[in-house]
């Protein structure tokens, strides 16, 4: 059974056969083929099976719009489900499986939901699942999930690349189709910058599909050439396999493009996908028109398809889907259909027209003023039972059934910014509005326009009209002699009568009985009956099944159909892979890697690294021997206390402040002072917010009279610096003050411990004096390191110990940091980490992320009186409000466990030593906490009312998360060297 | 969105950070007698208008210029691109 249903002609390559399976099953087709015309040629008709009732199903169109050969395609981790086999291109070795089925596609198992069909109406689980509640996660949820969905994932991770790409035009044409190519010879020769879209892998649309001639061409032929012509103009680009998905702000269209979709493997290198972001200064819409069905009972069995998509297998593709095929239609469309298949000697049985004055046919019987009433065959079509005019019934035997319902013109793209389609009664359907996005037109069928005399000679106007707006003079290409038909239809959406189901929207099995259940229980609105219906939600949306909810909506409601109106259209126009919105940034590409000066050498440490921000610093070094990261975190404190130690603090953001007013700018953007800060000295310094919540901290040394660094908390590097070109620009734009982020261009080092400065005069060149007497604590300058290379020294302590931090130009960090540690070697130097960091500022009670967490006010950070009142700062007003100054506000304080084996838990509450834990007694909370190795107990530092008038109090520090309770003294925040004796040294 | 920059040209909206209402730009006077209430209102109060919006812009991935941009919020029609330290110095702001 090799390609019985093969014609003769068509747009296939029989010199290139394609081998194929399709459920385990090898079949042959011919390059040029879709996985549905492949399958149609061997006389498979059943494709797939329904959501709901697993009802058998093959191919309703040849296009995007399919709602029923949706298949899985391909296998490993490239399987990919719900794919249309209308629009998959056949290759090689292509292996494709029907879903939904259980076991083979024609015994399913499931098959036993459409027995019980009445109990699975619109609304069903919104009745059938309600109680009892403990039901629903345990019983219903799980059967549920089991039997919806169509395909499965492959659970494996997609091997294959998306890629996204940026695009400029002035005008873009969406569709290659008549109209489209007529616009793209018209502007490509008037020099405009085009590019146009088509989702199809050749170009012509429907002229690929019907037998009428343009000139004495086919419409093959005329698109070829006028493709040929646009090929050669440097200023076109013609995109096929790419659908416009979404109309967005200003003239930005978003488009997909397969680019290896019809491939078993991309290419090396190639993605398999692109993403593009077109920026159009106008744009054409010519996406064509969408035919839709009438509905009758049983009307989705296996070969009733769209006229079109007949005419599209047999003309395009030689496939037929049978030897003997049925016309219904409410249009000349299926007398066209009609001529066709004769012409390609396929038996056309009857042509059941439900216009009582139908036109007569020189191929066929055909049966005025009939109508379908039902049909036989339970994998296939096999008969229709036809009420003729006269209302007696006649049996018509088929294998396939051509069904003309109209089209409904593709005013999607028009309707993506809330644009709303309107009524045309002379081709019964809706047209694009006047209220479409700013700078797109329509031209051909997708605006109404349905021969294709009108689509050519629409399109070619368009772009003249479209040009000129542009200051582009043009003329429309001169249009071929081409079928110029008016539209003859009378509007038909359902046959009535009979008990049982018509189908409109297939893919989600809602038929007509559904909308009028929904109808009858007051779910009027169109929104309403989409919703509970599922009416159009399906992957299809519902391109040829939501017209006619709409229709029999409108009659049940007695309004007319622009009455009803439409629900909204909302981007993307076909269905979208979530990896092609990803794009590249996917794993570790999702955000940037921003590595430290040291990184490498830290790396060469053996460092473990931790995520700050997309920042990866070392957070402990360990070394031989230890097993724990406590153990070298421990160890790093220690030996930093006792000698030295070193850490990377280039993360810190660094914003170079210069102006004759920079002084006066950081005293505006500071709650505490700086115009009086000498030269060469530092300030630590705190920024609130406008409301008076503390913002950031860091320092701000004055390297000249007119020059100041100053630094952030890594987190806020970018928050800080944007608010402060905020306040630059905004606020005060006459102030002479210019601002740069310099955090990657200086490595910055803190050298920490007693031994710090005998270790940085071995680095330092001799010139500078950096003795406690020359270089006090704060002080900070210019110096040069290792014979002349320019540096900047802050002597500023994080850790509480006599400590630097030394910056060097970043392409010198690397040595830097290998230079201090091989001068350290003599003093037992150790580098540390984020984690010996945040124990050592811990013990020392400086306020870091989160204690500066977005609550607190310098007031309840100890730093109250920092906030001058002398001066205009940045929050200094709304600090002072009185629910921010309360007797009782929370203070930073410090804690240790009474019994110091206990772990004090950053988060927990504080709560009296006896009584109630509820939210209402709340003393406070625990910031910070770490386990102190000089102190030999763990320790923290968090807020709690009137803390600095409770020191000795004996709280409970309470985990409800853990159901942990520990008892904690309150004790000053600064555990170590409270007087500040040892930074001073 | 394209938001044309005055100095730059049109520039796509992802290059941007988006900050809220420009009043922002009318920071009251610190030593007014009812500082308190200007600055409650100055921080918290803000139309809200569907229709014609000025806003700030902060252009982070470009020159870091703040603009205020006049935008329609129900079409998003951009109407009036402006470098907020001009604008700032028409309201009268100085140093």
């Amino acid at each position: 059974m090799t390609q019985k249903n093969r014609l003769t002609g068509g747009l296939i390559d029989r010199t290139k056969p394609l081998e194929f399976k399709f459920d385990g099953k090898s079949y042959e087709g011919f390059e040029g083929d879709t996985l549905a015309s492949a399958l149609l040629a061997n006389n498979v008709r059943l494709m797939g099976r329904s959501f709901k009732y697993h009802r058998p199903r093959g191919p309703l169109t040849a296009g995007s719009e399919e709602p029923n050969a949706i298949v899985e395609l391909r296998t490993g981790n490239r399987q990919e489900p719900n794919t249309r086999a209308t629009t998959a291109e056949l290759y090689d070795g292509l292996i494709a499986n029907s879903q939904n089925r259980w076991p083979s596609l024609k015994h399913d198992f499931m098959a036993i939901n459409d027995r019980f069909s009445q109990f699975f109406a619109a609304g069903f689980y919104y009745k059938t699942f309600m109680w009892p509640a403990a039901f629903w996660e345990k019983v219903y949820e799980p059967i549920i999930r089991k039997a919806a969905g169509l395909g499965s994932l492959s659970m494996e991770a997609d091997p294959d690349a998306y890629d996204k790409g940026f695009l400029h035009c002035d005008l873009l044409i969406i569709g290659a189709g008549p109209a489209g190519l007529s616009a793209a010879l018209t502007a490509g020769r008037a020099g405009a910058r085009v590019i146009m879209s088509e989702e199809d892998y050749i170009c012509g649309g429907r002229l690929n599909s019907e037998t009428y001639t343009l000139d004495d061409m086919t419409g093959t032929e005329w698109a070829a050439q006028t493709l040929a012509e646009l090929q050669s103009l440097p200023n076109v680009r013609i995109m096929t396999r790419t659908t416009v998905i979404g109309s967005y702000d200003h003239g930005i269209y978003g488009a997909v493009e397969r680019v290896s979709d019809h491939i078993a493997v991309p290419a090396d290198g190639a993605p398999r996908q692109t993403l593009w972001r077109i920026y159009s200064k106008q744009a054409l819409l010519c996406a064509g028109s969408t035919e839709r069905p009438i509905a009758f009972e049983n009307n989705d069995r296996p070969g009733i398809m769209l006229g079109g998509a007949v005419r599209s297998y047999v003309n395009r593709w030689a496939a037929t889907p049978a030897q003997e095929i049925a016309i219904f239609t409410n249009n000349d469309d299926g007398h066209r259909t009609a001529a066709d298949l004769a012409a390609k000697g396929i038996k056309v049985s009857a042509i059941i027209d439900t216009r009582a004055d139908a036109p007569t046919s020189e191929h066929t019987t055909v049966l005025a003023g009939a109508k379908v009433k039902d049909s036989l065959g339970r994998l296939g079509v096999k008969q229709l039972s036809v009420e003729l005019a006269d209302g007696s019934i006649r049996n018509v035997s088929c294998e396939a059934v051509a069904v003309s319902g109209g089209w409904n013109p593709n005013v999607h793209m028009t309707c993506h910014q809330r644009g709303r389609p309107e009524w045309d009664e002379n081709i019964a359907a809706f047209v694009p509005g006047k209220d479409g996005p700013p700078g797109l037109s329509v031209a051909g069928s997708a605006a109404g326009i349905m021969s294709t005399h009108g689509a050519l000679t629409s399109g070619a106007k368009s772009a003249v009209a479209i040009l000129k707006g542009l200051g582009i003079k043009a003329k429309a290409a001169k249009t071929p002699e081409a079928e110029d038909a008016p539209v003859s239809l009378q509007p038909y959406w359902y046959v009535k009568g009979g008990k049982g189901r018509a189908w409109l929207d297939q893919q989600n099995d809602v038929t007509v009985k559904d909308v009028k259940l929904a109808h009858q229980e007051n779910f009027r609105s169109v929104e309403h009956l989409k919703r509970y219906t599922t009416l159009g939600m399906a992957t299809d949306q519902g391109k040829t099944s939501n017209m006619g909810g709409l229709a029999i909506m409108a009659e049940l409601a007695g309004k007319s159909i622009p009455e009803v109106g439409t629900t909204i259209f909302r981007p993307p126009y076909t269905p979208t892979s979530l990896g092609v919105l990803g794009g590249r940034a996917v794993g570790k590409n999702f955000h940037p890697t921003r590595k430290t000066p040291s990184h490498f050498w830290a790396e060469e440490r053996g460092a473990v690294f931790v995520e700050v921000g997309n920042w990866l610093r070392a957070q402990w070094f360990p070394i031989a021997g230890e097993t724990h990261w406590r153990q070298s975190v421990d160890r790093e404190v220690l030996a930093t206390r006792k000698s030295v130690g070193i850490c990377d603090v280039t993360t810190l953001g660094k914003i170079d402040v210069q102006g004759a007013n920079a002084s006066e700018f950081l005293n505006k953007v500071y709650c505490n002072g700086f115009a009086k800060l000498a030269v060469g000295k530092t300030r630590y310094g705190l920024m609130l917010r406008e409301d008076g919540i503390a913002m950031d901290d860091g320092t701000a040394g004055r390297m000249a009279k007119d020059h100041f660094v100053v630094t952030t908390t890594t987190a806020n590097a970018v928050s800080v610096y944007r608010h402060m070109e905020f306040c630059r620009q905004c606020l005060w734009p006459d102030i002479d003050v210019q601002l740069i982020s310099t955090t990657e261009s200086w490595a910055q080092y803190a050298v920490a411990g007693p031994n710090s400065r005998k270790l940085l005069e071995k680095v330092v060149d001799r010139e500078f004096d950096i003795t406690n007497e020359a270089f006090p604590f704060m002080a900070c300058g210019e110096i040069t390191v290792c014979g002349g290379l320019r540096a900047r020294l802050f002597r500023i302590s994080f850790s509480g110990e006599l400590a630097y931090e030394i910056a060097v130009p970043t392409r010198y960090g690397d040595a830097m940091i290998r230079k201090l540690m091989e001068a350290g070697e003599e003093f037992d130097a150790v580098p540390y980490g984020t984690e010996a960091l945040g124990v050592m500022r811990i013990e020392k009670g400086h306020a870091a992320g989160n204690e500066l967490n977005g609550t607190t006010t310098a007031l309840n950070l100890g730093m109250g009186r920092m906030v001058s009142k002398k001066k205009d700062s940045i929050g200094s007003t709304l600090s002072e409000r009185v629910g921010l100054k309360k007797d009782d506000a929370l203070m930073q304080v410090g804690f240790k466990p009474v019994d110091s084996k206990e772990p004090v838990v950053a988060g927990s509450h504080l709560m009296a030593k006896t009584g109630e834990v509820n939210a209402a007694v709340d003393q406070g909370y625990i910031t910070s906490a770490a386990y102190s190795p000089i102190l030999e107990s763990s320790i923290g530092i968090g807020f709690l009312k009137d803390g600095k008038n409770r020191k000795g109090e004996i709280m409970r520090a309470v985990n409800p998360l853990k159901n942990q309770t520990v008892f904690v003294e309150v004790v000053s925040a600064h555990f170590v060297d409270p007087d500040g004796e040892r930074l001073r040294a | 969105m394209i938001i044309n920059h005055p100095i730059l040209g049109p520039r796509d909206a992802q290059e941007f950070t988006y900050l809220g209402d420009a009043s922002l730009l009318n920071r009251p006077d610190w030593q007014a007698n009812d500082a308190a209430d200007q600055f409650y209102n100055y921080q918290y109060l803000r139309d809200n208008p569907a229709g014609e919006h000025r806003e700030l812009w902060f252009h982070e991935q470009g020159d870091r210029s703040w603009l205020v941009v006049t935008r329609n919020t129900v079409t998003h029609e951009i109407s009036k691109v402006e470098l907020a330290s001009d604008v700032a110095r028409k309201e009268g702001r100085s140093k």
